[in-house]
Parts: C-alpha cells; sequence; structure tokens
C-alpha cells in the first residue's frame, strides 16, 4: 500500500519572546488511501500544530525538520500554484468552532460555493446546484433555504454539518477534522460522527481526525496514535487501544475517565498536569507523571518502536505489558 | 436562620419567560414547571444539553434571575426574589455559590487566588488579618494548593489549578450550596479525574450541598446521588442517578445516554432528527 499522507520525523519549533520553543518533537504517521487514523492527547500535546504542519498554516516564524509527503510530494517544497491546489481539492479541513470560520456577513450560499467557483471554475448556478445536492446528503432539511441564511440562523450542529459538507464538496482525497464536536452537545455530537463517518467511508476518503476522546476516535478510526507533550507516545490499531494499551499514559488516559456505567469511590487520576514539549525533561517526557518511573526513564529518552503491531515510546513497554492491560488503578491511585 | 430540617434547595413549580425580542417573535419559556428537593449535604445533578433551561434554573436559585413564577426556598427560607441591597446579596452569598465552566474567565487576572478570597472574606466581615490568614491557609490545604501557587496570579496557573483558586473562593464563606455549573467539562482528562476526587474530598470534608450542572452523564455518575433530566425547560425524567442512568424511562434519557462515545460505540444517526426538529433542539430557537 502506498502511503497518501506519510509524515516522518516531524519536529517543529515557533518563536515565543524571542527563543525558538519545541512545539512537535519527532512524529511520525501514515495513513493510506481511505484510511481513518485518530490523533489524541490533551491540551499542549501538539495535536493541532500537527494538523498546521499539514495544511502547511504554521504561524510565522515557524521551523520545521522532518518530512511531511502528499502522495508521494514534499509539501514543504510545494510553489505557490502547487500549494494552492493541494490546500483547496486535496485536502480539507474542519475545525471544532464553525462559528469562527465562517463569514458572519457572507451566507451558507455564498460560503459553500466560494471553493467550488474559485477552485473548481464552476458557474454561480451550476455551484449552488452541486450545495443543495452536498446538503442533502448531509441530511440538511431544506437545502436552498439554508443557503440563503446566514451562520447566525444556523445551531452549532447544523452549522457543523454545513462545513462537513463545505469540506466534501472539493472532493479532497484527504479531511483533516479538529476536534470537529467537541462544542457540541453529545446527541449532536453522536449525528454529526455518524454523518461525517458515512460520508468519508462512502466515498473512500482518508481522514486524520484530532480529538481528546479516546472511545471517540475508536469509534471512527482504524489506527490511533496518542500524542503527549509533542511526541507520539503509542499508535496502533484503534479497538486495541482501549484493551491493551502499550504505553502507560495512554493506559492512564482511558482509567481516569469515569464511567456512564458505575461510579467509584476515588477515580485513579494521574497527577501532575499535561506538559507542552518545550516543558517535558531530557528523558522520558511522561516520567514525573508516570507511577512506573524508574531511573533510566529520567535518563534517557526512550524511541518510538514497535512491539508487536504497536509503536510505542517507553523503555519499559514489554514488562509492562500484563499491568497496563490489568487493573492497574491501584498503582496509579499511589502514584497520585 | 438555619432549620435543621429544612431542604438545602427547595424549588416548586419554577417557571421562567423570556418575552419576545422584537417583532413577530414568540415569548421563549426557558424553565417550565420545575421542583425539586435538594437535602442538606446531597448532590443533584441537573442534565440537560444547551436550552434545555438547566442554566436558567441554577440563576434564578443563585438569585441571579428573577422567576416568572414558582418559589425558591433555600434552607428553609423563601429566597424566590433576587436579592436587592447589597447586604441581602452578602447574604445570599454565605448561602449559595458558583463555580463556573472556563477557568480562563472566572478570575480576576490581576489577583491572585489568596488576594481574591481575602477580599471575599473582608467584605464578608472578617476584620481581623490574621483570622483571614489563617482561613486562606485552610482553604488553600482543601484544594490542594501550596504557597507559591496561592500567591501566583492567575496566568501562572494551569486550568486545573485556576479552578482549584475557583473552589477555594467559592467555599470561603461556608455556603451551604455550591452550583457547579460544567465545572470540570472545559478540564483535559487528566486534570478532571483530579478535579472530580477533590469535589468528592471537599464534600466529605465540609458536608457542602452540591447542585451540579452538567451535559456529561459520566462525571454525573460520579458526583451525584440524584438527577433531573431537563429537556426544552421541562423535567423529563428524574429519579436516583445510578437508577435513571441503568434503566432510563424517558424516550430522551435513552437518546443521550447512547450518545456517549464508549469503549465499542458507533456513532448513529438519527433519521428523522432534522426532520421532526431533534431531541437537542433549544427553547431558544426562535422560529424565522
Amino acid at each position: 500500500m502506498t502511503a497518501l499522507l506519510e509524515i516522518e520525523g516531524l519536529s517543529v519549533t515557533l518563536p515565543v519572546t524571542g527563543e525558538q520553543r519545541q512545539v512537535i518533537h519527532d512524529v511520525s504517521l501514515t495513513i493510506g488511501p481511505g484510511q481513518a487514523h485518530g490523533l489524541v492527547g490533551e491540551s499542549g500535546s501538539g495535536k493541532s500544530m500537527t494538523a498546521r504542519a499539514i495544511m502547511r498554516l504554521l504561524p510565522p516564524g515557524a521551523q520545521v525538520q522532518g518530512a511531511i509527503r502528499f502522495d508521494g510530494n514534499d509539501v514543504m517544497a510545494l510553489n505557490r500554484g502547487a500549494l494552492r491546489r493541494y490546500r483547496g481539492s486535496d485536502v480539507a479541513m474542519i475545525f471544532q468552532d464553525p462559528r469562527s470560520h465562517t463569514n458572519p456577513v457572507r451566507t451558507i450560499g455564498d460560503f459553500m460555493t466560494e471553493a467550488l467557483c474559485r477552485n473548481r471554475g464552476m458557474s454561480k448556478r451550476a455551484a449552488l446546484q452541486r450545495a443543495v445536492d452536498l446538503l442533502d446528503e448531509v441530511f440538511v432539511d431544506d437545502p436552498e433555504r439554508r443557503l440563503r441564511q446566514y451562520p447566525h440562523e444556523l445551531s452549532g450542529g447544523l452549522l457543523q454539518r454545513v462545513m462537513i459538507s463545505a469540506a466534501l464538496a472539493v472532493e479532497p482525497r484527504l479531511i483533516i477534522a479538529d476536534e470537529p464536536t467537541t462544542a457540541l452537545d453529545v446527541t449532536n455530537q453522536a449525528e454529526v460522527m455518524a454523518i461525517l463517518d458515512e460520508q468519508r467511508r462512502e466515498r473512500g476518503l482518508a481522514m486524520l481526525f484530532i480529538t481528546h476522546d479516546l472511545d471517540l476516535a475508536a469509534a471512527v478510526c482504524d489506527r490511533t496514535s496518542v500524542m503527549y507533550a509533542g511526541s507520539v507516545v503509542e499508535a496502533q490499531a484503534a479497538e486495541r487501544l482501549h484493551e491493551s494499551p502499550r504505553h502507560p499514559y495512554s493506559a492512564a488516559l482511558s482509567k481516569a475517565r469515569p464511567s456512564i456505567d458505575a461510579s467509584v469511590e476515588r477515580l485513579p487520576a494521574v497527577g501532575g498536569r499535561p506538559l507542552s514539549a518545550f516543558e517535558a525533561p531530557s528523558g522520558c517526557a511522561f516520567a514525573d507523571r508516570c507511577p512506573f518511573c524508574q531511573q533510566r526513564c529520567i535518563d534517557e529518552a526512550p524511541a518510538l518502536r514497535e512491539l508487536e503491531q504497536a509503536m510505542v515510546r517507553c523503555h519499559f513497554a514489554e514488562e509492562l505489558k500484563e499491568t497496563l492491560a490489568g487493573d492497574f488503578e491501584e498503582t496509579m491511585r499511589e502514584h497520585a | 436562620m438555619s432549620t435543621p430540617d429544612a431542604p438545602a434547595v427547595q424549588v416548586e413549580g419554577l417557571r421562567k419567560v423570556f418575552p419576545s425580542r422584537g417583532r413577530g417573535g414568540r415569548d421563549v419559556v426557558a424553565v417550565e414547571d420545575v421542583t425539586f428537593d435538594l437535602p442538606k449535604g446531597g448532590s443533584l445533578a441537573v442534565v440537560g444539553e444547551s436550552g434545555s433551561g438547566k442554566t436558567t434554573l441554577a440563576r434564578m436559585v443563585l438569585g441571579l434571575e428573577r422567576p416568572t413564577s414558582g418559589t425558591i426556598l433555600l434552607d428553609g427560607t423563601d429566597r424566590t426574589e433576587p436579592p436587592r441591597s447589597s447586604s441581602a446579596r452578602r447574604e445570599r452569598a454565605r448561602e449559595i455559590q458558583i463555580v463556573f465552566q472556563d477557568p480562563y474567565r472566572s478570575l480576576d487576572p490581576r489577583q491572585s487566588a489568596s488576594r481574591c478570597i481575602d477580599e471575599v472574606l473582608r467584605v464578608q466581615g472578617m476584620s481581623k488579618a490574621e483570622d483571614r490568614r489563617s482561613r486562606i491557609a485552610e482553604l488553600m490545604d482543601v484544594v490542594g494548593l501550596d504557597e507559591r501557587q496561592a500567591t501566583a496570579l492567575p496566568k501562572a496557573l494551569s486550568g486545573g489549578q485556576r479552578q482549584r483558586v475557583a473552589i477555594a473562593r467559592a467555599l470561603a464563606v461556608k455556603p451551604e450550596v455550591l452550583v457547579l455549573d460544567e465545572a470540570v467539562a472545559a478540564l483535559d482528562v487528566s486534570i478532571q479525574a483530579q478535579m472530580l476526587n477533590l469535589l468528592a474530598d471537599v464534600r466529605a470534608q465540609t458536608g457542602v450541598t452540591y447542585l451540579l450542572i452538567s451535559h456529561d452523564l459520566a462525571v454525573v455518575r460520579q458526583v451525584t446521588e440524584d438527577m433531573i433530566v431537563m429537556q426544552r425547560g421541562h423535567v423529563v425524567e428524574r429519579g436516583k442517578t445510578s437508577d435513571v442512568l441503568d434503566r432510563p424511562q424517558d424516550a430522551y434519557t435513552r437518546l443521550l445516554r447512547d450518545s456517549v462515545p464508549r469503549p465499542g460505540w458507533k456513532p448513529v444517526r438519527r433519521a428523522s432528527a432534522a426532520k421532526n426538529g431533534g431531541a437537542s433542539q433549544s427553547t431558544m430557537e426562535v422560529p424565522s
């Protein structure tokens, strides 16, 4: 299988008050055509910055190392015309807050047809007809009326469905969805995710799905990468991640979430707070919060390596295999 | 005026109508006939999505919104009318406090935690600086902030630490009731777990009563004993939290429960949702 998107050893630094600060450190991931890949992490883990690097939308002054290849082409080396094609028709992005990514004084119709007219050279009339069809496909009622409305007249869930159909309009090969349902109510989230998942499968689109919710990622993705402090600490088949996590951080993340089925006296919380890449110590970034930390973790940064169809960045992944798949809440509680 | 047997919060037939804005609009009924008792030391969740009326309900209980009809009793005393004088407002503040969702916007950026709480204590009549200092130290201990964090400005604190400050500030006057308005919703998963444990500790230590406003059923399960489910201003289901979540009776409660991602979950589209307005349609939507 040839990869559609290939990220290799990506590192990004951003200028903050005169010094370059690390925000992404050595991120590698591969997405095949039609594959859905989840990128899960807490705030500051670098997941959104990875998405921006893929779109070449990093803030000014950002320094990038490593390679990003789309369909074999080096994204960092694209010239202006090629970059416009890449952003305009190869990759489409869906954001968390649709309201801040639409122009409040332009109608939904203007918003949806702009890319079709400019990038695809369609006539306004043909573009509007296409927009009606697309809205219909994402189950928006009375699409003709919606096209005449303004963003503030639509509810959050409805506006996000408009964003999805606008992203699909340019017939991209990869969709990057950055927390597309985080701002929505839970019933709307289920609805929007079902539609996104359905449309993606029907069209054979690849997707990079960014979220903080491991279960949500598992529901719609083939493979999940877990990020911590700017690095990928674990990547494996999405449905296996819950049963057999290989990294203490991903294991702790799924245990720390309260359950809808039962309450517990104390949740197995992870002590401390999530770090950004530039705050990470020289050893393992998770060392000071890890219940299994040993001297080697403080001295030496682990590399991302393969372990039984999973990629993991932990010195002791083999030794911890059984423990992490079982109940280690007690250890977490004691450590916290 | 503490009444030993009275519930901490007693709400009966509460209704709130917002008059229409502009021509052709309809009045919006945000809360319709809500009744509940919250015993002292208890923990009640009000669950609902945007537009369900849960925040309007909380604002009325806090005295920030005047009910159209119905009554609110706090500790047996009628508190239906919002306080008007500053002394009445201070009195209400000693009965009920709130922790907001957004830890980044609910604190004064120019005030450290200890100065913020010092001000609250001074306003509430604790005149000796020494007493205030020891109360602040006590509160910092309850919420797990060290001395450096207590004197730092909010910008130097993480989201979780700020929420600890907000909880300490709310507890400063020893209120009977703490309203938690989505108080853990904006936090990272690993921080949220710490905060949920802290809320359990605080209740065990102080005996404070919780009124949790939330859309997150897993958080509701962890924090509360009783819950009511609201949809478009109405209570559609009520009961013990474990019963409601294990055996939801109302169709909307079932939909809410089925929409929560969990291991093995797949999102399902409600085929008719777009046609009939959908369960999560807000009461606030004005017909166009």
